[in-house]
């Protein structure tokens, strides 16, 4: 069977990721010996896996339907807090009486964590529909800047968010002055207290394999969502328009659907991927999703090459990890990663440093040593093909 | 209606500042076509600079401050030829990337040298003691009150809304009536076009950032005195809402940056004293969407017809 | 000088325009009533009527900055128009967007080209196929049958409208890397791709030979015999208007200046003092 090349491509991003989760598995199961992943190497995994689905959909939004998006964190604080409240309730109010005559949880936690995720996708996915319908009216940087204040928004009012659990009924308050919603919660379980953020969650905030699994499984439906998506007739609409809206309305696309699919498609992927970075972190706070975050998110698209899914899964498990093992640099760590940032967008995008390899071209030795380099593996062929080594005796004479 | 008037007031002056902000964002942008993202983190180190030299070398304010503009100044036009420059015919997006490296860079520079801690700012202004007009006005602790002590406006927001008056002033007489602001028009316009008339488009571009950032420097020492508290995001957050008030005004207008700041300011503080303490913010970014909504381009922008 | 491809007597209709003869009866395919637009008090198109015949290839011709393109933009529905209505195969299109016009029957290609350039040749045919072979989001995320189905048919079909130009063998060569000339071909087999009852080509021949342009000469005439469509085209070359064009219409300053057969305009003295003329000038000088 004929595999052709965006299949192929499709396949080597699954394959990376596969393998890099058989090795951490086998980092914390501890299969091979002398090979064991430290607390604090585990306890980014599943982080990772978050980053991960977020900067694939940030990736859709950005580099597949071609919209700047700055307020990506804000659909994973929906996530993230939507998920802390709906596991909540899951664990709390869908009870049932086990063989014991006790009453207990009709799920299991692992249940809990898969139903939250995709709850909180769906209402991420409202969200983006709501924000998007005005908002992708609107091109270029005001679109930035509109989608950088509904994320700035979101974090607001999330911040006044109470919500509260009594036996199996959850209560919600806005707290948005000193004076409202005073005494709120008395008697009960606080689940989000305002700015504090979440509290009392359900899961645990140690390593857990289960939730790295899940979050395993959450990259590979993400790359699964949104590789079939480009390959198919709506990501090619999506592409089109991107490249050049005015020809694809003339040949009848729909501009404002298709926008809207990628951009609905990415919010209820970075809900999810916030669900599960809720329910794995010991607490979330607001301000933990501000413009920062979507910043960071789409460093990540950025550094890994806007457009390209597999650049996008490179670069946020590297950025993730990075600077764990940078530790050493301490305060220099942030410095170095900005300086890192410049300069990598200046050497791909400066036409002085595009030219600065032309320049140095123009040195001899250095212009000969490198063709004669290019050169190499055909004259290796030719030499091993026909015993005869006469294009290499040439090249060397120059 | 007192409370109102104060309300109006404070928003006036923390518009003001937005204003001043804005105006470098808007400036900027109508010359280089890019949005400065880390035009927010000039206005710390301007804050930073005036702060180290009046409480390290016991510099008078008022040279604390001009020390403080000259050395954003130069940081503009360094930021510009380095980073900005060899960037001209990249895409919006790789410099946009790029601003937001300079920003983390200059928080994190700044982290280094002053810490993360935050700092005091000293005042700046004072006032003398005195009562005018048989008792109807008194000045006393840096505060003007009026009307029977009922409202009160202190020497901070004086200054910082007559500052906004005259850079308003002298900025839109140097656009208009000046060679080098002819320049900056003609290139805000067509840079080419500029070029084939022997206009020095570099330069054009240098002194906008030369004066942007020279009003970051006031906007930092003006913020910093009325909110005295110094740390090294100190900018990140003004810098968004100023960004937010030149879209808001129509983004690359001047009128439309002063405009936009001030409305903001008057927004948010409205918002936050008769809706919400805690949703200013979100009430200020409402507003944004809002008119961005009715029209596209804010609220003095040029359409801009794409061509077929 | 001038060769005649075709060879068609034209029958005034009775309201604007004159049709082929064998159109005569049907309804035009394209009928604008009055059509005008302003630019901030500049009219840049006025009153431009015009009938086009099911399967005519018209022509449309004038010096530059006549408002060709604009009207083409009024067309499409890029710009709306100040004053006047658009009827395609009879319909109002008032208030439609351009991707309505184009699911009305309406396609065209781009004075300056604009392709989908980082996509295969393949790739910016089926773009143009996307209302012909449908499949939902869904079915194309998750691989439904239908999503096998519509993409082996929308394979077979890029293949058979690259062959109207003989391009089938640069399916998976990316569009931004062919040839001027091959793009220009792509961009019609693109606008042919979304069944247009009527194809506009703003300056097919620009920057193309004269021998591959009198292959293009050949291709529209096929095009139209065998797709069964009307075809208006905007052209310099006059070669090309002269020998394919059934009926020209003639734009000066944003006005028609004259209509007629090739013949009757050759003829025709405000063409020739507006258009022709200088063009006369210049072969002379």
């Amino acid at each position: 069977m004929k595999i052709n090349k965006k299949l192929r491509s499709a396949l080597v991003t699954f394959a990376i990721v596969i393998i890099a989760f058989l090795v951490c598995e086998a980092g914390i199961e501890g299969w091979v010996d002398g090979f064991k992943l430290k607390f604090a190497e585990k306890g980014l995994l599943v982080p990772i896996c978050c980053y991960i689905v977020l900067a694939v959909s940030l990736n859709l939004i950005v580099g597949i339907s071609g919209e700047l998006s700055l307020g990506h964190a804000g659909f994973m604080s929906i996530g993230a807090f939507s998920g802390v409240v709906i596991a909540t309730w899951l664990e709390k109010a869908v009870l049932t009486i086990n063989d014991a005559g006790k009453t207990v949880p009709f799920f299991g936690d692992t249940a809990i964590i898969i139903i939250t995720i995709i709850v909180a996708g769906a209402l991420a996915a409202l969200a983006g529909v709501v924000i998007g319908i005005p908002a992708l009216r609107l091109r270029g940087d005001y679109l930035a800047i509109v989608l950088l204040a509904f994320g700035e928004i979101i974090r607001n009012v999330m911040n006044c968010v109470l919500v509260a659990v009594d036996g199996s009924t959850m209560h919600f308050a806005l707290k948005i002055n000193e004076s409202s919603a005073v005494g709120f919660g008395q008697g009960m379980q606080m689940v989000i207290n305002g700015a504090q953020g979440t509290v009392n969650k359900v899961t645990s905030a140690a390593f857990n394999n289960e939730r790295f699994i899940i979050g395993f499984g959450l990259v590979i439906f993400t790359l699964f969502v949104v590789l079939n998506l480009i390959n198919s007739r709506s990501g090619r609409a999506i592409m089109a328009i991107r490249d050049n809206r005015i020809a694809a309305e003339s040949v009848g696309l729909n501009v404002m659907k298709y926008k809207m699919m990628a951009f609905v498609t990415g919010a209820a992927l970075a809900g999810m991927a916030g669900a599960l970075y809720g329910l794995n972190m010991k607490t979330v706070t607001a301000v933990d999703f501000d413009y920062n975050m979507s910043i960071e998110i789409l460093v990540m698209v950025v550094l890994g090459g806007i457009g390209s899914i597999r650049g996008s899964v490179i670069a946020a498990a590297v950025l993730r990890f990075l600077p764990e093992k940078l530790r050493f640099l301490n305060d220099y760590r942030m410095l170095v990663y900005a300086i890192v940032l410049i300069v990598v967008m200046l050497a791909t995008n400066s036409p002085i440093l595009k030219n600065f390899w032309a320049l140095l071209m123009r040195v001899k030795p250095l212009r000969v040593a490198v063709e004669w380099l290019q050169a190499l593996p055909g004259k290796v062929r030719a030499a091993f093909s026909f015993g005869k080594n006469k294009n290499g005796k040439a090249g060397e004479a120059q | 209606m007192i409370s109102l008037l104060s309300t109006l007031l404070n928003g006036l002056s923390l518009g003001s500042v937005y204003a001043i902000i804005a105006l470098g964002y808007t400036m900027v942008y109508g010359i280089a076509k890019m949005l400065n993202f880390a035009h927010g983190d000039v206005i710390m180190i301007g804050a930073y600079i005036s702060f180290s030299a009046i409480l390290y070398w016991n510099v008078p304010p008022i040279l604390g401050f001009l020390l403080a503009m000259l050395v954003c100044t130069v940081l503009g036009i360094v930021i510009e030829r380095l980073a900005y420059k060899p960037l001209r015919q990249a895409t919006s997006l790789a410099v946009l990337i790029t601003a937001i490296g300079i920003s983390y860079l200059l928080q994190n520079g700044a982290q280094l040298i002053w810490g993360a801690n935050t700092k005091a700012f000293p005042t700046m202004v004072s006032l003398p003691n005195a009562t005018l007009f048989g008792g109807s006005i008194t000045i006393s602790n840096n505060t003007i009150s009026l009307l029977g002590d009922q409202l009160k406006i202190s020497g901070n927001m004086l200054v910082t809304i007559l500052a906004c008056v005259v850079i308003m002033v002298a900025l839109t007489l140097f656009i208009n009536k000046t060679k080098m602001g002819k320049a900056m028009r003609c290139v805000s316009e067509d840079k080419g076009a500029a070029e084939l008339m022997g206009v020095d488009v570099n330069k054009t571009i240098s002194l906008t950032f030369a004066i942007g950032s020279a009003l970051a420097a006031v906007a930092g020492v003006l913020l910093c005195t009325s909110y005295p508290v110094l740390q090294p995001t100190t900018g990140a957050m003004p810098g968004i809402k100023a960004f937010t008030a030149a879209v808001f005004g129509g983004i690359g207008s001047i009128p439309g940056a002063m405009v936009g700041g001030i409305l903001l300011g008057i927004i948010e503080k409205l918002g936050q004293t008769y809706v919400s303490d805690q949703l200013g913010d979100a009430f200020a970014f409402a507003v944004l969407i809002i008119v961005l909504l009715v029209k596209p381009t804010g609220l003095m922008g040029k359409k801009v017809h794409e061509k077929v | 000088m001038k060769k005649r491809l075709v060879d068609t007597k034209m029958v005034p209709l009775p309201s604007v325009s004159i049709v082929p003869e064998r159109d005569v009866g049907k309804r035009p395919v394209l009928e604008t009533r009055h059509l005008g637009i302003e630019f901030g008090g500049l009219k840049a198109v006025e009153d431009f009527n015009i009938a086009v015949g099911p399967t005519e290839i018209c022509g449309l011709i004038g010096p530059n900055g006549a408002g060709k393109t604009t009207v083409f933009n009024l067309l499409t529905k890029v710009y709306q128009p100040t004053t006047g209505t658009v009827l395609i195969d009879g319909k109002d299109t008032s208030g439609m967007t351009t991707e309505q016009a184009n699911r009305m029957g309406i396609a065209r290609t781009f004075q300056n080209i604009r392709l989908f350039g980082n996509m295969t040749v393949e790739d910016n045919v089926r773009i143009g196929l996307h209302n012909q072979i449908r499949y939902g989001m869904l079915q194309g995320v998750f691989r439904a049958p239908a999503y096998w189905k519509a993409e082996k048919q929308m394979h077979k079909r890029s293949l058979e409208l690259l062959s109207i130009f003989g391009m089938q063998d640069m399916a998976d060569v990316k569009a931004g890397s062919l040839p001027y000339g091959a793009q220009r071909r792509l961009e019609i087999v693109r606008a042919l791709a979304t069944n247009p009852k009527l194809l506009l080509l703003d300056e097919p021949a620009a920057g193309m030979n004269p021998h591959e342009t009198e292959e293009l000469m050949q291709n529209i005439i096929k095009i139209r015999d065998e797709f069964q469509i009307a075809v208006m085209l905007i052209e310099h070359d006059m070669n090309l208007v002269m020998g394919i064009c059934e009926g020209i219409c003639v734009l000066n300053y944003g006005r028609i200046i004259a209509k007629g057969t090739p013949e009757e305009i050759q003829q025709n003295p405000a063409v020739i003092e507006a258009y022709l003329g200088s063009q006369g000038r210049e072969e002379n000088a």
